[in-house]
């Protein structure tokens, strides 16, 4: 097989899955002319009946895919800006979330929520915005935002098998952006597995979806200084995967948490909670966070945008200076 | 104010006295089981948030007799008569009132999340109207399945403001799915006259979704029936969603803790001069299907449910706190 990007990755996952089992379905806003960033492309003509255009009731996607999950259905539902998912916010969080649980078990969800995240494409306040916080907030989805195109592959097929709701995040700017070589079947993945993607002995970076790749490049920056970041891919953000997290963080000693999200509340305050109960005695600085700035909506201007954004740049500099510490 | 606006209905063959013989003992189910569970609320058996269902039984009772068994049902947190009305155990359910581990969910639901999957009884919900959307998903699962099964989806007034009616609504039309509607209008959401949330009527609403939208006595057991198998038929026959109003009244406050400042007795008054139940016992009698003894006999055998139900929550024990992270996920499987 040839090199794919993350768009490309995610749509033959989803042709893979509805081939594969007739229980699958997709459905959400304009998914049969193909989707916005077309992540659903030629696969109505290919499985008719099986992928459907919804009104503009992003509440109701989610709600309608609660109940055919119930019903031995395996949506896989396109919100199609992350955006808009907070309509649906109360179907995820008060319904889907607590439903084996309040079945005890009698009943299960398996579906999906697929949606495009992230800024770095001038969307602005209302096309850019990252949300995971908020719903890997809750127990019971899981959420997942991969970075490689073979690991959307991987996981949007976990997710797809999944018996739980699973919000898969898939990162907008990244979709033409990173090419990948897979040879074959998609590897087995599991979701809750974060994977150390840089071994390094000074510092260890920890991040996801653009961030991740932002990450690598800074690590290649400072290794020219000599410092050598170990850096790790979280991959899902609930549940956090506290052991490769520890181990990683114990590994050199010193941390710092990288994400587009704004700092106050984000994911990366619940990391550096994680490590300074569990491993505040492998420390040798400060946990260090580079996230977004406390300001409601990413700003539409290119360098307002590029202020708001965490890049190698500034993944480099306070890797740095954690170096120096 | 009930206007009809579609459908006059197939001629259906009228329950027979064994039928209505059932319905009578329901009906009496639904009430007794309130007012007991009212009591227990007093007792401090029962704590948190109670909203009796008393008055409004002829809507359950009506509306569940005319489903089938691989019917679904998802319904709003005022549900306990609308899972004894499907069969579900009074004991297990009081036992949740009480929160205990014989309870449905073992404590975990209590009064206003009510579930029993395998009666197709798939829960009270307790934000309003955030339902409506999974009954169209229950529909469209059964369409897609291609199954002659159907949903059957309550709800109160209250809900028609809420976004997701009318997405549900939309939904459920354009996709064709069999989700029957089945709005309980007791005039009343919280301390709000149904009058003042809006701004039309409820069947006007649901007929400019292009579905069969009637309004109808909802304290008359028989008509709610009938309107309701009427609405299975058209459900079943891949005519998509039905939507029932059925004009109805509760007798209590909106939950134990409504002083009731927002109308008059004298209103609660007139309305139990139109007592379902009574209104049944007298039709029935008229007609020698049932006698003074006859009803002696149906209070005696539901006084003995209820108080059977109370005793079975009262000796099962309270859950431990080991079962807190059970079932938090599922688990994978082979299907
Ligand atoms: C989304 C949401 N908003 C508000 C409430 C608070 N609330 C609970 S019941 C209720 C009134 C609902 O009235 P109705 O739908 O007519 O049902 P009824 O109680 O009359 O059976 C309100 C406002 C809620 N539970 N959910
Ligand atoms: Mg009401």
């Amino acid at each position: 097989m040839a090199a794919m990007t993350v768009i490309e990755a995610v749509r033959a996952t989803l042709d893979e899955a509805l081939g594969g089992d007739e229980r699958v379905f997709l459905l959400g806003e304009d998914v049969e002319a193909g989707g916005v960033f077309r992540a659903t492309e030629g696969l109505v003509a290919k499985y008719p009946g099986r992928v459907l255009d919804s009104p503009l009731a992003e509440s109701s996607i989610i709600g309608l895919s609660i109940g055919a999950a119930h019903y031995g259905m395996r949506p896989v539902a396109e919100i199609q800006f992350a955006d808009f998912i907070h309509a649906g916010f109360d179907q995820l969080c008060s319904e889907a979330s607590r439903w084996s649980y309040r079945t005890r078990g009698d009943s299960w969800l398996p579906m999906v929520v697929r949606t495009p995240w992230g800024g770095g494409v001038h969307g602005g306040q209302h096309h850019s915005q990252s949300i995971e916080a908020y719903y890997a907030h809750m127990p019971g989805i899981k959420v997942v935002a991969p970075s490689f195109p073979a690991d959307y592959r991987s996981l949007l097929k976990a997710a797809i098998a999944d018996p739980n709701p699973v919000l898969f995040l898939e990162h907008k700017r990244t979709y033409r952006l990173v090419k990948q070589e897979m040879e074959g079947a998609p590897a087995e993945e599991v979701i809750g597995r974060a994977r150390i993607t840089r071994r390094g002995e000074d510092l260890t970076i920890f991040a996801y979806g653009l961030m991740l790749h932002e990450s690598l490049a800074a690590a290649e920056q400072i290794a020219a200084d000599g410092i050598d970041a170990m850096v790790v891919d979280l991959l899902t953000l609930n549940p956090l995967d506290r052991e490769t997290i520890l181990e990683a963080a114990k590994a050199t000693g010193k941390v710092l948490i990288v994400h587009e999200d704004t700092l106050t509340g984000g994911l990366g305050g619940e990391i550096a909670a994680i490590i300074a109960e569990h491993a505040f005695e492998h420390l040798d600085a400060p946990i260090r966070r580079v996230a977004g700035p406390d300001i409601p909506p990413m700003p539409f201007h290119h360098t307002m945008e590029s202020f708001f954004m965490p890049d190698r740049a500034k993944i480099a500099a306070a890797a740095r200076d954690l170096a120096a510490y | 104010m009930t206007q009809q606006i579609s459908l006059p209905g197939s001629a259906m063959d009228d329950p027979g006295s064994e039928q209505l013989g059932l319905f009578l003992y329901q009906m009496q189910l639904l009430r007794r089981f309130e007012e007991k569970t009212g009591e227990m609320y007093t007792k401090g058996k029962i704590r948190g948030f109670l909203h009796l269902y008393t008055g409004q039984e002829a809507c359950a009772v009506g509306a569940l007799n005319a489903l089938r068994e691989q019917d679904q049902i998802v319904t709003h947190y005022r549900d306990h008569g609308h899972a004894l009305a499907r069969g579900v155990d009074a004991n297990r359910i009081m036992a949740e009132l009480f929160g205990r581990v014989d309870g449905l969910s073992g404590g975990r639901g209590g009064s206003m999340h009510l579930y029993d999957v395998s009666k197709g009884f798939l829960g009270g919900y307790a934000i309003v109207a955030a339902h409506l959307p999974l009954a169209v998903g229950l529909g469209l699962a059964a369409r897609m399945q291609k199954e002659d099964r159907l949903a059957l989806c309550i709800f109160g007034d209250g809900s028609v403001g809420e976004g997701e009616f009318h997405e549900a609504l939309n939904l459920a039309a354009l996709w064709d799915t069999p989700v029957i509607f089945f709005c309980e209008n007791n005039l009343y959401g919280m301390g709000v006259r149904f009058a003042e949330s809006l701004s039309t009527q409820i069947p006007k609403l649901a007929a400019a979704y292009n579905m069969p939208a009637v309004s109808i006595n909802g304290m008359d057991v028989l008509e709610v029936y009938r309107e309701t198998r009427k609405a299975v038929e058209h459900c079943s026959a891949g005519n998509g969603p039905y939507f029932i109003e059925a004009m109805t009244y509760r007798y209590r406050g909106h939950s134990m803790a409504d002083p009731e400042l927002y109308r008059l007795k004298d209103e609660i008054e007139q309305y139990r001069k139109r007592d379902a139940i009574e209104a049944l016992k007298q039709h029935m009698m008229e007609r020698g299907m049932l006698d003074q003894a006859g009803w002696e006999d149906v209070v005696r055998r539901v006084d003995k449910a209820v108080d059977d139900a109370v005793a079975f929550a009262d000796a099962s024990p309270e859950p431990g706190l080991d079962t807190l992270y059970g079932n938090l996920m599922a688990e994978p499987t082979d299907d």
